[in-house]
């Protein structure tokens, strides 16, 4: 009896400690398993994954830093990047940019039918991706689609949409169709939430709509025009669907390295290439995350 | 042609294979002891029973399947679409490298073998009796399925010698004779199209499959292989000849550009402005579910010559089925390919409208004298038939075909958008192929 209670009188602290960590581990622990598992997990194997290299003949050997070498000499990769960064520096704008004309006109109340415009242009975003671009695929055909019927009715040659030289604005064109609402909430929310005593303030200066919009609703919605921003930036660099189901009537006019991830998608699928492919998921999403942080940066020290 | 007449020798080994292949328990008189499986050893197995996973997406197949489970109901044949032809191939090859899901028995076409037997992914048949079957099978598809002479891969499934589909209401509405060489074939496409601007003479966007075909048919040889040293070079006169002819009607706009198996493609196939294709011989079938508005009005005619009456044609497409590697029911799987690709199966499939591979039908009258109501009655088997003897030999894909099928497009299909000539897209596709080759460990000359 005595020697066990001497052995549980000598250490009282540590058990009190442990108990101590293990409580903090018990509210951590569900949170920090599952993100271990679902996003530090696959990170880390990916990584593991662009060390090697898997060859047909010769099977799967370490390579070190060799794919990450590959990627930044590969033209295809590098065409990609500079083709959704053009992409993204034309069309975000753009959506962003009707998305916030709708959005005040909107918050104006001076629109009769305010909820139906809301839900009518928000809707494309419930419409999957998939299903939009086999849509808009259709409406863009030159011989049985919407441009082949308009250019048979009014006797005219329209340009392909889906050639080489515009295939990039016809995708851009889908991504803003489905976007534009969405974005459009974004920014709506954050103008409703103004108070109504700043629009007051305003009248009793005598300040016009103009000056509502630019001294008011402007400044308050920067921060949500700024995340608006980065997913959009996001979603640009992930282009992936609407290139890929448009691939399948335009053979020719996308590349299978035409957006990175498509890349991506190309060189584990077709080549089985999974190590090198990893490399370029890597390294692409480096590029997205030092661009989307630039533009966070920018974005809170003018909120600032 | 001593092989063609050894074949027919033999071709009465061949019924006597196929024949007992479903009997059970009957001892072939054919088969050596020395073959690891005896054709009791596959009665047993049948009888026995169990259950097979078959991927493919031929659907002459399903009928096949029925048959066989009506014939030996103790075994159960699951037959999984995974998707047509690169998409199964990538989930096949998911599946093998996950060690999970693998089927016991897959579809695969003839140039995509070689991908699958380099790495090891495929069970050598030649171990489960599969070498005395070579009398069976015409020679082109047989030499698909074996590596070299290092093994049988997969057994023939069907086979695509190639033939002149034309829409010969549309030939006689423009007053177009029937091409037998390709002077006469462009020529008839200038006229077509300029006698009605909204009809082809065929559509091309660009098709790997294709192309190769076509260069095999011009004595082109771009691909040698010799197990890992592999030489690719869209130099040789062959492919020099096709792309230089074909690129005329690409500057002349006399290609629908219509991609091939799209909507818009049935529906040209139907309403005559796709006039004809040069495919293969299992097009009938797909004629005839596809395109049913245009039964009677389609005829088969010889591939056309690069030189008058030179009776060459070449191979499209075309697939075997194959047992995996990690099939664990190799003797059952043994047995169905067996009943699938020389037994009783090949007659509900030939039935179904596909072209087989087999010397025994190929050479059967019943088949060579079918009048097919589709093709205004038409004994369109003996033209397909004549092709297949007419398929010109020494061709290889190369071991990872299948990439290099997936960069077409990107390389030679910018040919079909401007920008460059079919000669400089072959080059970039070589180019492109050369790289692959090279970063997978092949010696590349």
């Amino acid at each position: 009896m005595a020697p066990v209670q001497s052995a549980a009188a000598a250490r009282p602290l540590p058990v009190r400690k442990t108990r101590r960590s293990w409580t903090g581990w018990g509210f951590i622990g569900p949170f920090a398993l599952v993100f271990t598992l679902v996003f530090l997990a696959p990170i880390a194997y990916s990584v593991h994954l662009s060390l090697f290299q898997d060859r047909l003949i010769g099977g799967t050997t370490f390579v070190g830093l060799d794919n990450y070498q590959r990627a930044l000499q590969d033209r295809e990769f590098w065409e990609g990047v500079g083709r959704v960064g053009l992409f993204l520096v034309v069309q975000v704008p753009v959506m962003l940019g009707i998305a916030l004309l709708v959005a005040l006109a909107l918050d104006s109340g001076r629109l009769y039918g305010k909820s139906f415009f809301r839900i009518a242009i928000f809707l494309p975003y419930a419409v999957p991706a998939v299903v939009a671009a086999l849509m808009w695929g259709f409406l863009y055909g030159t011989r049985f689609g919407l441009v082949g019927d308009i250019d048979d009715a009014l006797n005219t040659t329209l340009p392909d949409p889906l050639s080489p030289g515009l295939v990039l604005a016809s995708i851009g064109n889908i991504v803003t169709w489905e976007f534009a609402g969405y974005n459009m909430l974004i920014l709506y929310s954050a103008l409703r939430v103004i108070p109504a005593s700043l629009y007051e303030a305003a009248e009793i200066d005598g300040a016009g709509q103009l000056r509502v919009i630019t001294a008011i609703k402007l400044p308050a919605i920067r921060g949500a025009l700024a995340i608006a921003t980065i997913f959009s930036i996001i979603g640009s660099f992930q282009l992936f669907n609407e290139p890929s189901i448009l691939r399948s009537l335009a053979p020719n006019a996308i590349t299978t390295s035409y957006t990175p991830n498509l890349y991506t998608y190309a060189l584990s699928f077709n080549g089985q290439q999974q190590n090198y492919a990893a490399t370029v998921a890597i390294v692409m999403g480096l590029i997205t995350m030092v661009v989307a942080y630039v533009v966070q940066l920018r974005g809170m020290r003018k909120a600032a | 042609m001593p092989i063609t007449r050894r074949q027919a020798l033999l071709t009465g080994a061949a019924l006597a294979v196929s024949s007992t292949a479903g009997a059970c328990g009957s001892s072939d008189a054919g088969s050596s002891g020395a073959e690891p499986l005896s054709d009791a050893d596959l009665g047993a197995a049948l009888k026995a029973g169990g259950s097979l996973t078959v991927w493919s997406w031929n659907e002459p197949l399903r009928k096949t399947v029925k048959d066989f489970m009506a014939k030996y109901p103790e075994v159960k044949v699951d037959l999984v679409n995974a998707g047509t032809n690169t998409d199964e191939y990538t989930a096949l090859q998911n599946a093998i490298k996950a060690g999970k899901g693998v089927p016991d028995i897959a579809m695969i076409e003839y140039y995509a073998l070689p991908q699958f037997t380099l790495a090891k992914s495929l069970t050598d048949l030649r171990e489960l009796g599969a070498g005395k079957l070579k009398s069976a099978f015409s020679p082109g598809p047989w030499n698909a399925v074996g590596a070299g002479a290092d093994g049988v891969y997969g057994l023939p499934l069907d086979s695509g010698p190639m033939a002149l589909f034309y829409n010969k209401e549309v030939f006689d509405k423009h007053k177009i004779k029937v091409p037998e060489t390709w002077e006469e074939y462009f020529a008839a496409a200038a006229k077509l199209h300029a006698a009605d601007p909204k009809a082809y003479i065929t559509n091309d966007t660009g098709d790997a499959g294709f192309t190769t075909s076509m260069i095999w048919q011009a004595g082109g040889r771009p691909y040698s292989v010799d197990g890992t040293k592999v030489g690719v070079d869209f130099a040789d006169a062959g492919s020099e000849k096709f792309a230089g002819a074909w690129q005329r009607l690409i500057d002349d706009k006399l290609l629908a550009p219509v991609t091939s198996w799209s909507d818009e493609w049935y529906r040209g196939l139907g309403d005559g402005s796709i006039a004809t294709l040069v495919i293969g011989a299992w097009m009938p079938s797909s004629l005839q579910l596809g395109v049913k508005s245009a039964a009677g009005k389609w005829r088969v005619a010889p591939m056309p010559q690069w030189e008058k009456g030179a009776g060459k044609s070449a191979e499209n497409g075309g697939s075997s089925l194959v047992i995996t590697e990690a099939s664990a029911k190799k003797t059952l799987a043994y047995a169905f390919l067996r009943y699938a690709t020389v037994g009783a199966g090949v007659q509900s499939r030939i039935d179904e409208g596909t072209f087989p591979a087999t010397t025994e039908h190929l050479g059967s009258r019943a088949f060579q004298d079918k009048k097919v109501a589709y093709f205004g009655g038409q004994r369109i088997n003996r033209v397909l038939a004549e092709s297949a003897e007419q398929v010109a030999s020494g061709w290889s894909y190369l071991p990872y075909q299948v990439y290099a099928n997936s960069v077409f497009n990107d390389t030679v299909g910018k040919a079909y958008v401007g920008g460059r000539s079919l000669q400089e897209g072959l080059k970039s596709w070589q180019d492109a192929s050369v790289e692959y080759g090279k970063e997978q460990g092949f010696t590349v000359q």
